[in-house]
């Protein structure tokens, strides 16, 4: 099924040996969202396979499915050769396959030693040996380079460490398949080269590991093939000397070089309107570096890049949903803090935010109230809108929008994304903001309600309203933006304007190697 | 570059020091107000007095340890003193069959609501405040009276104790509650089990995560806490000879208390049995402050734990504040310098 892909049969073909992990035509659906389609996925002994893939794309599902967490609804799996079903992580875990999350799943409290054995500490007369136990997990340490003092909690230990603690665990537990899913996340460069050498050394044993990362450079850095998931399919799969990065980041993102350029106008007079908002060495150790952005009336600026490489940190610093630590913010005239989201809406910033089921609608609430939320909160509790003020701005955005069902009392849970997607936009709107700032906003909404809300975007802009957009559809951002910032690794690596925007153009920005190889800090 | 293992076993046990340091200051201070205050015999009868309470306050500090609480404990207590009373008295039965079938009977309703918190997945606040009204509004179907236990064994047991000299008199409840703090001693800190406990209170999915049975663990914790409620109303009905549906009305609180002014964590994780022991003494201490001063009215025990209770959650928070500064730049040194 997966016959068009150039890339997965040879290397499927290349080695002769039977492979440690064999998932062949995985699928699952969550309530008709079909999350993972027919992927199939191997895993040779003593290798690091980094599995790849934007939001979305399956990565998890995949996990899930293979140690039990989710049942598939189709596919086999084969451990050494031998079919396995796992139905629990428990399971899976005695099968020989063990996960290792970015949030530790260890209890902080208990001492390392104990979580290193907890449920097998040695015991004599139903009593824990404690000094033999620690005496054990010392030793089991002491093989990944870790010297530290086994009695203490584990929560006194960096992430870093907590991780390292959790892989000896299930190592220990006689692990042949490691799965570590983005454990780098909260790392620094010094860390995680620790867990790479780690990594290297559980590989010579023949461990085989599914690394799952953001970061391109990571997976050059320390992985032998890479496999792709996009739209939960298989998008390929390549040894890494096969898979340059500009090569890796089409296969990701799925565009093709050639489909390339629109002839887009060039926005001339965008420049000489009164910036809406500047910010000059703006940014948070840590969470995004320095950068420089100016959002003027009528004017779109594009927000690109793979996940995790530091948009929607962008764009929660510019709506101070989070607090730069450096840098000035200046809004018309004067310089202003843009400390939180309510001095943000005073400024007439308004924010759609990526998640929308968690941080944007209230599900239970109504069309009409959550329309009428981000007005309510900027005029305050003391003045209410009344009933009909609220029928009034619901009733016009519903027409507006075309939001369906054109209901204003129906709870919003129960409407399509693209239309929950309209009702967010329609809660901004109705403030009226001077910036208006989208993080994904056609993500998971279907073809039709993506072609209006483009339109809408448009639209806005050409009304003289300033917007930052993040999105990973490269393609609608070079038919609507006027600027396109480009971010890799948490930094603003390159600024493309009018003419230069293009796929092309923003594919190379995305996959240029940084001129020195240091991780990020 | 490791910190010292003592260091670190100093800051684990910094709030049962704590706890310790004003138990002995509250002792200096009674001793200095009365002058026979500090004596053996009343040490022993703060022992005697307070035996039931540290009873439940050992399976309370599990339960507590674990993210739970049992808010049952003191129904428990008075529904097991009444169906002695009337198991014994009425019914005939010999007091050592009563108090096994009472032990049955606790372990079932203890393992009933630790399943119904498991299985249903409810809050434990919940679940074991439906087990307070059930248990106390049975003891008040089978009597609403105070009934006497006459039996040999009870006056038996009353006589009993080891005399240590100077009146001071180790009695039979006095050393069933020093067994059940070692016993819970042993259980919590030096088992298996006991590491369970805790690393439910540290994290309840991990734990799942890292192949432990947490729904047996989860009913063990509640059977335990409700046989040593049951083992404590036994206790009880020693103590007074007698069993009355209101009696214990409200321990569940000061077993609460005396865990948490003991050093253990509300929220989890973290706490020992010795300091529910000291919180218990040192609730019982305020006691007998106020009944040597006479003229003084018992509420100001309740005042002065309330006090207390707040002193030391304001300093546990302190403590854990202190304790969770992250350390992470030394000991990344640590880890890359190891061969």
């Amino acid at each position: 099924m997966q016959s068009p892909d150039p890339l997965a049969a040879p290397a499927a073909t290349a080695d002769p040996s039977p492979p440690l992990l064999d998932v062949a035509g995985f699928s699952k659906s969550f309530a008709g969202f079909v999350a993972l389609d027919g992927v199939n996925f191997t895993l040779r002994h003593g290798e690091i396979h980094a599995l790849l893939g934007e939001n979305g794309a399956g990565k998890s599902t995949l996990i899930k499915a293979m140690t039990g967490v989710v049942q598939r609804d189709g596919g086999t799996l084969h451990l050494e050769g031998e079919e396995i079903a796992p139905r629990s992580a428990a399971e899976a875990l005695k099968a020989g396959i063990a996960t290792v999350y970015q949030e530790v799943n260890l209890a902080p409290n208990l001492s390392v030693a104990q979580n290193l054995f907890l449920g097998r500490q040695p015991t004599r007369f139903g009593l824990v040996r404690e000094r033999e136990m620690r005496r054990r997990a010392e030793a089991l340490l002491y093989e990944f380079g870790l010297a530290i003092d086994v009695g203490a909690p584990l929560e006194s230990y960096s992430v870093a460490i907590q991780h390292i603690v959790a892989i000896a665990r299930a190592v220990d537990q006689s692990a042949r398949v490691l799965i570590l899913d983005e454990p780098t996340a909260s790392l620094d460069a010094h860390e995680v080269e620790v867990l790479f050498a780690v990594m290297r050394q559980l590989t010579a044993r023949g461990i085989g590991i599914v690394f799952v990362t953001h970061f391109l450079d990571q997976v050059y850095a320390v992985c032998d093939r890479i496999t792709v998931l996009r739209n939960g399919r298989l998008a390929g799969t390549a040894p890494i000397a096969a898979l340059p990065r500009i090569e890796l980041v089409k296969l990701m993102l799925g565009r093709e070089l050639s489909r390339a350029t629109s002839a887009r106008p060039m926005a001339s007079a965008a420049s000489v309107e009164p910036p809406v908002a500047v910010f000059e060495g703006y940014g948070k150790a840590g969470y995004v570096a320095p950068f420089d952005l100016s959002l003027h009336a009528g004017h779109v600026v594009g927000l690109a890049g793979l996940l995790g490489s530091g948009r929607t940190e962008t764009v929660r610093l510019v709506f101070g949903a989070e607090k730069a630590d450096c840098g000035t913010a200046r809004a018309g005239e004067g310089a202003v803090a843009v400390g939180s989201p309510r001095e943000a809406m005073r400024l007439g910033f308004g924010y759609c935010p990526e998640e929308r089921k968690t941080e944007g609608i209230v599900a239970e609430l109504s069309v009409r109230e959550n329309i009428v939320l981000a007005l309510q909160a900027r005029r305050g509790p003391l003045r209410p809108l009344s009933r009909r003020e609220q029928d009034e701005i619901a009733a016009k955005f519903i027409r507006l929008l075309d939001i369906r069902p054109p209901d204003p009392s129906r709870p919003i849970g129960l409407l399509s994304g693209g239309n929950q997607q309209k009702a967010l936009l329609a809660r901004w709107l109705a403030t009226v903001p001077r910036l208006l700032i989208l993080d994904e906003p056609t993500r998971g909404i279907d073809v039709g309600a993506h072609a209006e809300i483009i339109k809408l975007i448009r639209d806005l802009c050409a009304e003289g309203m300033a917007m930052l957009v993040v999105s990973s559809e490269l393609e609608e951002l070079v038919t609507y933006a006027d600027e396109v910032v480009v971010l890799r690794d948490r930094a603003h690596v390159a600024r493309l304007r009018g003419e230069e925007i293009s796929v092309p153009s923003i594919l190379a920005a995305i996959a240029e190697a940084p001129a020195s190889a240091a991780l990020p800090a | 570059m490791k910190r010292s293992p003592a260091a670190s076993l100093l800051a684990r046990l910094m709030p049962v020091l704590a706890t310790t340091a004003v138990f002995i200051a509250g002792f200096l201070i009674c001793s200095a107000a009365y002058p026979n205050f500090a004596s053996l015999r009343v040490v022993m009868n703060l022992l005697t007095d307070n035996a039931f309470l540290g009873i439940v306050a050992v399976g309370m500090t599990f339960v507590i340890i674990s993210g739970g609480i049992d808010l049952s404990v003191g129904s428990v207590i008075g529904f097991t003193t009444v169906f002695l009373a009337l198991a014994i008295e009425r019914w005939g039965f010999p007091p050592l069959l009563a108090f096994l079938v009472i032990l049955a009977v606790c372990a079932i309703f203890g393992a009933a609501m630790g399943a119904v918190i498991q299985y249903f997945e409810l809050p434990p606040f919940i679940v074991t405040l439906a087990g307070m009204f059930l248990a106390r509004g049975v003891s008040f179907l089978l009597s609403t009276e105070s009934i006497p236990i006459t039996a040999d064994l009870y006056s038996h047991l009353a006589d009993h104790a080891v005399r240590l000299g100077g009146g001071a008199r180790l009695t039979v409840p006095a050393m069933i509650m020093l067994a059940v703090v070692l016993g819970g001693m042993v259980l919590l800190h030096l088992t298996r089990f006991g590491a369970n406990v805790y690393a439910l209170g540290g994290s309840r999915t991990a734990t799942g995560l890292m192949g432990i049975n947490v729904p047996r663990t989860t009913v063990a914790i509640y059977t335990l806490s409700s046989v040593l409620a049951g083992l404590a109303g036994i206790v009880f009905s020693l103590y007074t000879s007698s069993g009355y549906s209101l009696s214990a009305v409200g321990v569940e609180l000061d077993a609460i208390a005396a865990v948490v002014i003991g050093g253990t964590l509300l929220s989890g994780g973290y706490g020992f049995v010795f300091g529910s022991f000291l919180g218990v003494l040192i609730q019982g201490l305020i006691q007998t402050y106020i009944s040597f001063d006479g003229s003084l009215s018992s509420w100001w025990a309740k005042i002065a734990t309330g006090l207390l209770l707040f002193a030391f959650i304001a300093f546990q928070q302190l403590t854990l504040h202190l304790a969770r500064r992250p350390r992470r730049r030394p000991r990344l040194a640590t880890a890359g310098a190891a061969p």
